[in-house]
């Protein structure tokens, strides 16, 4: 996975704490087609185990983790 | 041959009844608390059910009976007793109070102010969101009886039920999970 992937939408989580990147990400997926993928910015550090929870449990795939400075990128995959 | 096909029959609808048992992707949470922190725990868990995938339904009693009443509404034809409890039990989310270090009302706006300042949603958002995200709501009609709330007086909510221990048990029942708060 290192060529860029290609984001159909962008979700900006920033500043927001649990239980919100979830709650939005699972609405913000719904909006892009099977097959498609988001990214989704989050700056709440218990992302990084929320996420990975909630794709498995949706049955959505994460292509991708970033993390720079205190940002957490994850890219999304459309799966269900 | 037919014995083997009789087998299959009999599989079949043995599959089809345990099919019929197994639990739904659901969460039944009993909210029995009235104190902030606990509310606000039991929206966290049932907002995140469903960004889960999950179906939710708050099954509202006692001490958490009262946080479902509206600020603005009012309601008239209560007994003595009905407008004692009125007049001392929190009038809706913004009225109730931390389990803990509350200090006469000093820690729970601290609190709140803390909360505002990190970003996370007060209970009235929650609320909102929750009603947004298709959680349903039970209240416990035994517990309004009790402390003399009328309907009235009770939030406007898509997913309002009125109801008694048998419905929620019915939910509770074919849930994956079941929590009391």
């Amino acid at each position: 996975m290192n060529e860029a992937i290609k984001v159909d939408k962008v979700l900006d989580l920033k500043g927001l704490p649990c239980p919100m990147p979830v709650v939005k990400v699972s609405k913000g997926i719904k909006e892009v087609a099977i097959g498609q993928v988001i990214e989704a910015i989050s700056t709440d550090p218990g992302s990084l185990t929320d996420f990975p929870a909630w794709a498995r449990t949706s049955g959505n795939e994460i292509l991708k983790t970033e993390q720079d400075g205190g940002m957490i990128k994850f890219y999304i995959k459309r799966n269900a | 041959m037919q014995n083997l096909e009789e087998q299959f029959t009999k599989l079949k609808s043995q599959i089809e009844a345990l099919e019929k048992k197994a639990p739904e992707n659901k969460l039944s949470m009993i909210v029995f608390s009235g104190d902030m922190d606990k509310v606000l725990a039991s929206f966290v868990i049932a907002t995140g059910a469903v960004a889960m995938g999950m179906d939710v339904v708050m099954f509202f009693t006692f001490w958490g009976t009262p946080v479902l009443r509206d600020k603005n509404k009012s309601a008239g034809g209560k007994d003595m007793m009905g407008k004692m409890f009125g007049a001392m039990l929190p009038k809706g989310t913004c009225e109730v109070k931390l389990s803990k270090m509350n200090m006469a009302g000093m820690g729970t706006a601290m609190m709140k102010s803390l909360m505002k300042k990190k970003n996370v949603a007060s209970l009235e958002q929650m609320l909102e969101m929750a009603e947004e995200l298709g959680v349903r709501i039970f209240i416990c009609e035994m517990s309004m009886d009790l402390m003399g709330f009328k309907r009235d007086e009770m939030i406007d909510y898509a997913n309002l039920t009125y109801c008694g221990v048998a419905k929620f048990l019915e939910e509770a029942q074919n849930s994956k999970i079941q929590l009391f708060i």
